[in-house]
């Protein structure tokens, strides 16, 4: 929009259109826009008019059921935006599961981290599971676990903390390796219990732990077949997921697979996980 | 997307739609029935756009094929009674307008509410109703004269024609 060139006598500029009127009243005018528009208002009587009356109504629109949204959502209303904020959840999760294979090995091949002083780098056995589908199933199967038990109310686990003894030995047993159970609790985090779990190696075993908010992480572990890693004493590397539903840190400790996930931001996970590899 | 995101968006979605029907059980209705077709598309929702602008669009959509299938053959009430029964003049005033609302045209009537009551832009409005945007601002013209018409020549009126409408 080009300013009247004031060194020129003005012609008698052309009357407003409607399209100019709408956006003076709906203010979607540049301050130029504006200006411009509202010299050649001044000599427009009868767009000026107009303009007033929209403006009024406009204003009269905008207060009209203002007091809808002051009141409280309706319950029905309520229920159905939690219907649809589920089904999207879930839509959401199918669709990650689906992209998860590319996203896995992206994560895999993008920056290790820089812990170098404790975090093995460049290490075999962790490379090789990134390489590896048994690698990417462990990782995946971990999400999936940790999506469908962690919500559960009733039976979050099989063996409650209490029989923690039992628990312990019971998956030592099935696992085929004497498990310990790391303690969390410097982190806020208690043992919930632990169940046993099909994986395609073999037993798997999930940990699960919650904090005093409730909000809970898991550990799954389990041997990773041998074909899949040539496991090095002492050789470690940890592994930063987020693409998955909830986040996670996958590491390979001498032929066995841990994956920590939880619902957290990076930093919690990372130094739960820290705890449990140090423990373990 | 989350649960808050959406619950955010019900009460904008409620006065819209209450300014639309002219009817507050009506207007719940259309709104409910938005976020039950919401739930069954979600997979047509790009995640990161305009969660607003895709909600109304529903709403929208589901407004119209409502109109078209009741078309012609009701007479629509309007809900004026809890107005009535507390009459003060910014009742009366909001009750007026809401009345000669009433008497433009749907699809006149919804690019007046979103461009005024929702503050949409245009290109956003020619989004939500699937219109050039021509077309939207034609609509808008006629529904400000229109209603400018309507208001001018309601106050005082008794037993206003617009309470009751063939359609």
């Amino acid at each position: 929009m080009t300013l009247p060139d004031l060194a020129m006598p003005a012609p008698t500029p052309p009357p407003l259109t409607d399209d100019e009127l709408h956006a003076l009243v709906d203010g979607r005018l540049s301050p130029a826009e504006r200006q411009s528009l509202e010299t050649r208002l001044a000599q427009d009587a009868s767009a000026a008019a107009t303009l007033a009356a929209w403006r009024q109504q406009r204003e009269a629109l905008r207060g009209l059921h203002g007091e809808v949204l002051e009141e409280p959502v309706p319950a029905s209303l309520l229920a159905a935006a939690q219907r649809t904020a589920a089904s999207r959840q879930q839509i959401n999760q199918w669709w990650r599961w689906g992209g998860m294979a590319a996203g896995v090995m992206l994560a895999f091949g993008m920056g290790w981290l820089s812990h170098g002083q404790w975090l093995g780098l460049q290490n075999e056995a962790a490379q090789s599971l990134a390489k590896s589908q048994a690698g990417r199933d462990f990782v995946r199967q971990a999400m999936v676990a940790h999506a469908v038990y962690s919500p559960e109310v009733r039976h979050p686990v099989e063996v409650t903390a209490a029989e923690q003894d039992h628990l312990v030995q019971w998956l030592s047993r099935r696992l085929g390796k004497p498990l310990k159970v790391p303690n969390l609790s410097a982190q806020g985090f208690e043992l919930v219990g632990g169940r046993l779990l099909p994986g395609n190696g073999g037993a798997r075993a999930q940990f699960m732990f919650q904090n005093s908010s409730g909000e809970r992480v898991t550990l799954y572990l389990g041997a990773l077949d041998g074909a899949a890693t040539q496991p090095r004493s002492g050789e470690t590397a940890f592994r930063f997921v987020a693409d998955g539903p909830v986040p996670g840190f996958y590491w390979v400790d001498r032929g066995f697979g841990y994956a920590l996930a939880g619902k957290l931001p990076r930093e919690g996970l990372m130094a739960l996980a820290q705890a449990v590899y140090q423990q373990l | 997307m989350d649960r808050s995101e959406l619950i955010a968006q019900i009460p904008s979605l409620r006065r819209y739609a209450r300014a639309l029907t002219g009817n507050a059980w009506a207007a719940d209705d259309l709104v409910q029935d938005t976020l039950e077709r919401a739930c069954s598309k979600w997979r047509l929702w790009m995640a990161g756009s305009n969660l607003r602008a895709w909600l109304f669009t529903l709403m929208h959509n589901l407004f119209v094929s409502q109109q078209r299938r009741s078309a012609g053959r009701f007479t629509e009430e309007l809900d004026v009674a809890p107005e009535l029964m507390a009459p003060d003049m910014a009742m009366d005033l909001s009750l007026d307008l809401q009345r000669c609302l009433m008497r433009l045209p749907e699809e006149q009537r919804a690019v007046l509410l979103l461009a005024s009551l929702q503050d949409m832009s245009y290109e956003e409005i020619a989004k939500v109703t699937g219109v050039p945007m021509g077309t939207v601002m034609s609509r808008l013209s006629r529904a400000r004269r229109r209603l400018h018409e309507l208001m001018e020549g309601a106050p005082g009126r008794p037993a206003s024609p617009a309470l009751r409408r063939l359609k």
